[in-house]
């Protein structure tokens, strides 16, 4: 160990091509949505089916054991949906 | 090895507002890769949807350190990668290629090809949707026999490269193939992989319904019919050793199998053919070769009895 | 300090070892080849702490090289010619990044046809990528230049790949005597391996996503900078060399003759010393003539040439390559530069040397003098395109029967 390089700082004026892991690394995609998800807590048993397939890290894990949508990103495509085993998602149109 | 889903981490693999279409298969993958392997990976990522996905900088939606590097030279740019971690005493960094079928079997090929026979202790992963998606879907030697591409109008005239038996081939120690539909599947392989030195190959099938043309919501249920009607064999060869996995051997039996035309149906990549019972002969006769070719290598490489070790000390 | 016969291939890599290179990747051509046969005896032998990837082409060799560099480690290529082409995205990618690291080109012809001798297309088709670019003249500057690469590309006023040209056979296949310094004052002068950056776990850094256009325009621009102010790294660490290992070469030119010279040949690599024993010549004529040896063309030696161009009465430039329908590469950048002199200064481009061909001392002689004449003539003459093409096939009759007899 230890053998790694010195990072130092640039001495002139420097743009890398760097970039850092963030959310809404193109906006708030929420708005491509053309129909929502949405959970009926009743129905759902808290499986993680959805979360587990779900492409954009949308389905949010709530304190009770179930999940609820995270709106603000979730593009609609309505994988959770169709993975739900007992039909406690819905996708709702939004247009 | 059973996987429960509330003991896998929940943290943002996959940062939310990126710039992956509605129901992309790749950024379901890549979280499976991050919640197999932790935080202590690299990924490389040649030119391709993965390119794309991450967003415009200084931001990127995939939570992970990458090298973003030019279309040919994934495995190459990994082996440097890795070489460097090696020689600062770091030797516990997961470097992981992350490339589509074109960056692969295509124009990647030979940087991967020279990384297999190297050994390289690095993890290529094959993100196989079949076609150039990310240039707006061309045919690539991947693309399956019929599937309609924007550079092959009437289906594609060839078969698909068989990418996974090339590199079992080469001698490395770890070939599997997994699919998008069955994460826990795919999780465990790259857990049993990443216990594993030396070059080892995942090939994943990543259905992608811009370029197949399904219904977004339905990427996990054409991701596991491509499995349950026997066109895309799941299994794992381990130092020799071939097996087919769990979800996969019940369709050995071809009384089991899902007739390939509710696959195909539901993918608008093969409208053209549906009406002609021939093209769907040759796509039934493929699955039938390919399942004889497993159960070749099924005897070959038959576990316990050190069979695939020694065909291959004998080359 | 010992003093070693080396092939300037060897020189490069006793400079590699001297820079304690981590990792090194390199395909075999001709006539790069002996460095990577050195260098891998260097490692199998345990004179050099590396590791050694023995890819499958020089596309991959650069990637592999990058790659590490990106993680953090000291590495090294080295290529020639067509290898050189095949590895070029790769050559503007690692650019870009803006991640340290050196690499050695032998220059060679490119084909058709086959030919694996010396002119300098090869170099110059890299000449805009963003790295650094030297060229050397002789074997002990082949040595000295690819161990101040690696100072060069890591100091954080640069932070870009350096390239070190040496011409082919001529310099790579032929010894010549070479100090080589010991390790220890190379240990004292050549600091720990400096970077911007690093792609790791630690890090969570992500490089080359796209960026807003306008960013990346900038980051074009940064690069711009970082070569200006190279020019004062290279002139800074061309001195301090001088001072711990007793030589330096002027910066990013090397003059010869030029102090009080009414005529400046402007030239790159090898033939510069056949350049300088005609300059040495021609004063004998009477003729003031000096030799100004670029020795980096990236970045471009501006402020001394503008300088030089100044006070002499004409300026005429030697090319080894040639833009086809355009100029000589080393003459479009001269012109650029002279153009701040209000076109006053005679300028003549001459196109020599190309595949191979070898250009002696008495040809540059005779060329420059009759050059010398025409501007002494007419108080002035241009000439961006003066072919001198090999002796015996200069005329039309000859040139149109070799037409027909490879027709």
């Amino acid at each position: 160990m230890g053998k790694g390089p010195i990072l130092q700082a640039p001495e002139t004026f420097f743009i890398a091509p760097l970039s850092r892991p963030a959310p809404g690394s193109v906006g708030k995609t929420g708005s491509w949505r053309t129909s929502k998800p949405v959970v009926y807590e009743d129905k759902c048993t808290g499986c993680m089916l959805c979360w587990l397939y779900c492409p954009e890290n949308t389905i949010l894990k709530t304190s009770n054991g179930k999940v609820a949508i995270d709106y603000d990103y979730c593009k609609g495509c309505g994988v959770c949906a169709a993975v739900c085993p007992f039909e406690a998602i819905d996708m709702v149109s939004e247009v | 090895m059973v996987i429960n889903l509330r003991k896998l981490p929940d943290k943002k693999y996959i940062m939310p507002g990126n710039a992956a279409c509605p129901g992309c298969p790749e950024t379901m993958g890549l979280r499976y890769v991050k919640m197999a392997l932790g935080d202590n990976v690299v990924l490389v990522i040649p030119a391709g949807c993965s390119s794309v996905i991450q967003g415009i900088s200084p931001y990127s939606g995939i939570n992970a350190p990458i090298l973003n590097i030019v279309f040919a030279a994934a495995a190459s740019a990994a082996t440097g990668m890795k070489a460097a971690f090696e020689a600062m005493g770091k030797d516990d960094v997961h470097v992981v290629v992350w490339a589509g079928d074109g960056g692969t079997g295509d124009i990647g090929f030979q940087a991967l090809s020279g990384a297999a026979e190297r050994d390289e202790d690095i993890i290529y992963i094959c993100v196989d949707n079949e076609a150039y998606m990310n240039t707006g879907i061309q045919r690539s030697s991947l693309t399956p026999y019929g599937a309609w591409t924007t550079t092959t109008w009437k289906g594609k005239k060839e078969h698909k490269k068989n990418i996974p038996m090339i590199l079992i081939s080469h001698g490395v120690k770890y070939v599997a193939t997994a699919s998008v539909g069955y994460p826990t599947d795919f999780i465990e392989k790259l857990q049993r992989a990443s216990k594993i030195k030396g070059f080892r190959y995942i090939h994943l099938l990543a259905p992608c319904p811009v370029g197949w043309r399904f219904d977004p919501a339905l990427t996990a249920k054409v991701a596991q019919l491509a499995v349950e009607t026997g066109l895309f064999p799941l299994y794992e060869y381990i130092n020799g050793e071939f097996k087919l996995s769990p979800i996969a051997k019940r369709y050995k039996d071809p009384s089991k199998r899902k007739p390939i035309i509710e696959y195909l149906k539901l993918q608008g990549r093969y409208r053209h053919l549906l009406d002609k019972p021939e093209e769907i002969k040759k796509i039934e006769e493929y699955i039938e070769n390919t399942w004889k070719l497993i159960e070749t290598l099924e005897e070959s490489f038959a576990p316990g009895k050190d069979r695939g070790k020694k065909i291959f000390d004998a080359l | 300090m010992p003093l070693m016969s080396l092939t300037g291939n060897y020189a490069v890599a006793h400079a590699v070892r001297l820079a304690r290179v981590k990792v090194i990747s390199a395909y075999p051509i001709t006539p790069q080849t002996t460095i990577v046969e050195k260098l891998s005896a260097m490692v199998e032998n345990g004179e050099l702490d590396a590791k050694m990837v023995r890819v499958e082409s020089e596309h991959s060799a650069l990637a592999t090289v990058f790659g590490a560099a990106s993680a953090g480690a000291r590495a090294f290529t080295a290529t020639s010619s067509h290898g050189l082409l095949y590895m070029h995205e790769v050559v503007w990618w690692a650019a870009g990044s803006r991640i340290p690291l050196v690499m050695a080109v032998v220059t060679r012809a490119i084909g058709p046809p086959w030919n694996i001798h010396v002119d300098h297309q090869d170099i110059f088709d890299q000449r805009d990528t963003g790295w650094i670019i030297g060229i050397a003249q002789e074997n002990q500057e082949v040595l000295d230049m690819t161990l101040q690469a690696f100072k060069l590309s890591e100091d954080p006023r640069v932070y870009l790949p350096v390239m070190v040209g040496l011409d082919g056979f001529i310099l790579s296949h032929t010894r010549a005597p070479v100090d080589v310094p010991e390790q220890e004052l190379v240990d004292e002068w050549l600091p720990p391996r400096r970077q911007p950056y690093v792609i790791s776990p630690e890090s969570n850094y992500v490089m080359g996503n796209i960026a807003p256009d306008e960013v990346h325009f900038l980051m074009r621009y940064s690069m711009h900078e970082a070569m200006e102010a190279a020019k004062t790294v290279i002139k800074e660490i061309d001195k301090e060399y001088g001072e711990v290992f007793g030589r330096s070469y002027g910066g990013l030119i090397e003059c010869h003759n030029c102090d009080d010279a009414d005529y400046i040949i402007v030239i790159t690599g090898s033939w510069s010393g056949d350049a300088k024993v005609a300059s040495d010549m021609l004063r004998e004529n009477g003729y003031k003539v000096g030799v100004a040896r670029i020795r980096y063309i990236r970045p471009w030696p501006k402020e001394e040439l503008e300088e030089l161009g100044s006070r002499a009465k004409g300026i005429i430039v030697f090319d080894r390559a040639i833009s086809m329908g355009g100029y000589g590469p080393l003459y479009s950048d001269v012109a650029g530069t002279l153009y701040s002199n209000g076109g006053k200064t005679s300028l003549v481009g001459v196109i020599a040397g190309l595949a191979g061909v070898d250009v002696g001392a008495e040809t540059f002689k005779e060329t420059i003098t009759s050059i010398i004449h025409k501007i002494e003539e007419n108080g002035f003459f241009f000439e961006p395109q003066l072919w001198l093409l090999p002796k015996d096939y200069s005329s039309r009759e000859k040139m149109m029967e070799v037409a027909k007899r490879w027709l």
